[in-house]
């Protein structure tokens, strides 16, 4: 048995850093880099847990969010150049079209 | 047998009505004068016809049957006996010569044909009133008479204030008549039959002499009664309906509508014999209506309003007559109110044609020499509501209702001494009105002349007023009862009692005493200088018929209003409103959260998972 403990931390920090970076920063960029490092996370705890219990499940599971990944993140980049195009900027509170407050 | 087309009588006027009611206006005013003034005419042939042949059995036409419930039969039919007679009479033959007046009086109006359905529905719908065999058919004349009122009283609807008098002729008698509809459902819940004759014969075998049933059935029907006839307490609605045309006012007046209530009490006289204290009811009444009305003539200026308060003060008198048990007598003194009243206002009528409508007494002046036609007429009417002796029918018929209240047991002589100084009063203010519009100098010019059909129906109404009064005379000048002879099928036979000569002679004088003392103030120029000093409280009051609207008002108009403004609102829709109200703050609360700004959603996001695990894990 390794231990799992280890990696399963080091996933819950990665991901609590990428959420830390997805609240905190205001350029779109970085958002999406946190989004990454959290998609990273998550990979990393299924690796840990298909480790964990034996199963090749968990690896299965990581190419699954990988290819989501990188799906995202070529829609993700799409918008950016959009709004980009449209804002000038790269500001994320700047985006704000939806908002209903008065 | 002329007897069988009696149904014909309600509905050849009921015809007209629909025929000008649908095609009036296509049809031209001089075929809607015809058809309005031919459909009563018709019908009042056919009466005639009736009177002439007949042999004074009660003659009923079953037509058929509206509604048959168990144990409940309600059939149309018409029943005629004299009273039904007369009442068709009168109403036929004077509605006939008051279509005709119309037809020139209203030349020129908007409306003509409109004019002419409204009046041949009027006609139709008081006949089925004094024809019905059953009391729920007289309902519907009643309620047809009422509608057909507020009609004609708004007849000049561009006029707001011509709108609120048709209102309030509507409604005051309406609030009458819910009384009178609550009297003939006990009637028919206790009887099970509304037919007049049957309810009535088992009226008297069901319940005792002054019962209470009978007083209440008697005292609701009479309610109703009082509404149509404009008595006091429910009298505030007939000097406003002086809004509606001039013959309006004559065929209300003479023949239809206010009569209803005279001829209600007549029709149902058994059944009130039972209830004495409505009786007795009626009897004060009728003076406390006579004599304020009479005090309330005194003081007008205009003309048709001094009409409008004679009539509430004649019907007083028909009613006093019923409130001693005299149905004769009530008879008589329509018939020669009809006759007289419809006269008059006809004359007014004619008068105000000739003055561009003008109808303020103090406006006119000297028009015995610019309209003698008009004067003669008017002349006469007013002798007839006055009461001079021997010359006109007034004085007979109400020789007679005195005669049988100054006989009456109890309180006879103290109705009588109100009723004679009621007399009095008449007297004064009828002649006020002739000597004001008549004699001096001539005010205003006369424009215009009059046509046959102007002339003719007030000359023939002269004649009549001249004549019938000798068809029932006193004691002393020939004791003629042919009259109440006609009458006794339907009524029974009253038999005068013998009497003082005070009350005859109190009843030649009083007239004589009235017109000198109206000539006296006319001469002095009281009557012109009282009308052009502002007026006293006293004649203010009297004015506006003694200050009864103004009760009126306070106790029931404003009460009404102020529910209203506060059921406006609807207080329990409000707590309902409060929900939506609720529902509304927090709308407002919640849409500050939606900022649009990515970071926050996906902090609420994470807050919201994060609360999620927690509670799966710990909860």
């Amino acid at each position: 048995m390794i231990a799992w403990g280890y990696p399963a931390t080091l996933a819950a920090a990665l991901f609590l850093l990428g959420l830390i970076g997805l609240l905190a920063r205001r350029g779109l960029v970085f958002v999406l880099m946190s989004i990454e490092i959290m998609l990273n996370a998550t990979g990393l705890l299924f690796i840990t847990a298909g480790m964990r219990w034996a199963n090749p499940d968990g690896q299965v599971m990581l190419i699954f969010v990988l290819n989501l990944a990188g799906a995202e993140l070529a829609l993700g980049l799409i918008l950016l150049l959009r709004l980009r195009a449209r804002n000038k900027t790269l500001d994320g509170d700047s985006a704000i079209l939806l908002r209903d407050s008065p | 047998m002329i007897q069988n087309l009696l149904w014909l009588v309600p509905t050849a006027p009921l015809i007209g009505a629909i025929m000008l009611g649908l095609f009036g206006p296509a049809l031209g005013n001089r075929l809607s004068g015809l058809i309005g003034t031919a459909s009563v005419g018709i019908a009042a042939v056919i009466a005639i016809g009736i009177a002439v042949t007949g042999h004074g059995h009660p003659f009923t036409q079953t037509l058929w049957c509206w509604a048959a419930l168990p144990g409940f039969r309600v059939n149309i039919g018409l029943y005629l006996d004299p009273v039904s007679l007369l009442m068709m009479l009168v109403i036929t033959i004077i509605g006939c010569l008051i279509h005709l007046f119309s037809t020139e009086y209203m030349q020129g109006e908007d409306g003509y044909s409109r004019f002419f359905a409204y009046l041949n529905l009027f006609v139709a719908a008081m006949l089925l009133l004094v024809l019905a065999d059953d009391l729920l058919v007289l309902f519907v004349g009643w309620e047809g008479v009422g509608v057909c009122s507020y009609l004609l009283v708004g007849f000049w609807l561009t006029e707001p204030q011509n709108g609120w008098a048709a209102q309030k002729s509507f409604i005051v008698t309406r609030i009458a008549d819910i009384f009178m509809l609550i009297g003939l459902l006990l009637l028919s819940i206790d009887l099970s039959t509304l037919s007049i004759q049957p309810m009535l014969a088992a009226a008297t075998a069901a319940w005792p002499h002054g019962g209470a049933v009978p007083t209440i059935a008697a005292a609701l029907l009479l309610i109703g009664g009082l509404g149509k006839s404009a008595q006091v307490p429910l009298q505030t609605w007939l000097p406003d309906a002086m809004a509606g045309p001039t013959p309006v006012s004559a065929l209300i007046h003479a023949a239809t509508m206010v009569t209803a209530g005279v001829y209600l009490v007549v029709r149902l006289h058994v059944l009130f014999l039972l209830a004495p204290a409505v009786l007795t009811a009626i009897a004060c009444g009728a003076v406390a209506t006579l004599l304020i009305a009479a005090f309330a003539g005194l003081v007008q200026s205009d003309i048709k309003r001094v009409l409008a308060y004679s009539t509430m003060s004649q019907i007083g008198y028909m009613f006093l007559a019923l409130g001693v048990g005299a149905w004769p007598a009530a008879m008589f003194h329509f018939l020669s109110h009809a006759v007289f009243k419809a006269l008059l206002f006809l004359s007014a009528g004619a008068i105000s044609m000739r003055l561009h409508h003008e109808q303020d007494i103090f406006k006119m002046g000297g028009l015995r020499t610019e309209i003698p036609a008009a004067f003669w007429c008017f002349l006469i009417g007013g002798t007839a509501l006055a009461a001079l002796p021997i010359i006109s029918c007034g004085f007979f018929s109400k020789e007679m209702v005195l005669g049988f209240v100054f006989s009456a047991p109890g309180i006879g002589p103290a109705l009588w001494g109100a009723a004679i100084f009621g007399a009095l009063l008449t007297s004064i203010y009828i002649f006020r009105a002739v000597f004001i519009v008549f004699f001096g100098p001539v005010t205003t010019e006369a424009s215009g002349a009059y046509g046959i059909r102007i002339i003719l129906p007030i000359v023939t109404l002269s004649t009549a007023a001249l004549s019938i009064g000798w068809l029932e005379t006193p004691h002393f000048l020939g004791g003629a009862e042919t009259f109440s002879n006609f009458l006794v099928p339907a009524t029974g036979a009253i038999p005068r009692h013998a009497i003082t000569p005070l009350v005859p002679l109190a009843g030649i004088c009083v007239p004589l005493a009235g017109l000198g003392i109206a000539w006296t103030l006319y001469r002095n120029g009281f009557w012109h200088a009282q009308a052009a000093r502002p007026a006293t409280a006293l004649a203010g009051f009297l004015r506006g018929g003694s200050g009864f609207d103004a009760v009126y008002d306070a106790l029931f108009t404003r009460p009404f209003l102020w529910t209203v403004a506060v059921l406006r609102q609807d207080p329990v829709d409000q707590s309902f409103n409060l929900l939506q109200r609720a529902a509304i703050i927090a709308h407002r609360r919640l849409r500050l959260t939606q900022t649009g700004q990515l970071r926050r959603y996906a902090g609420w996001l994470m807050a919201g998972s994060l609360a999620t695990i927690l509670l799966l894990v710990f909860g």
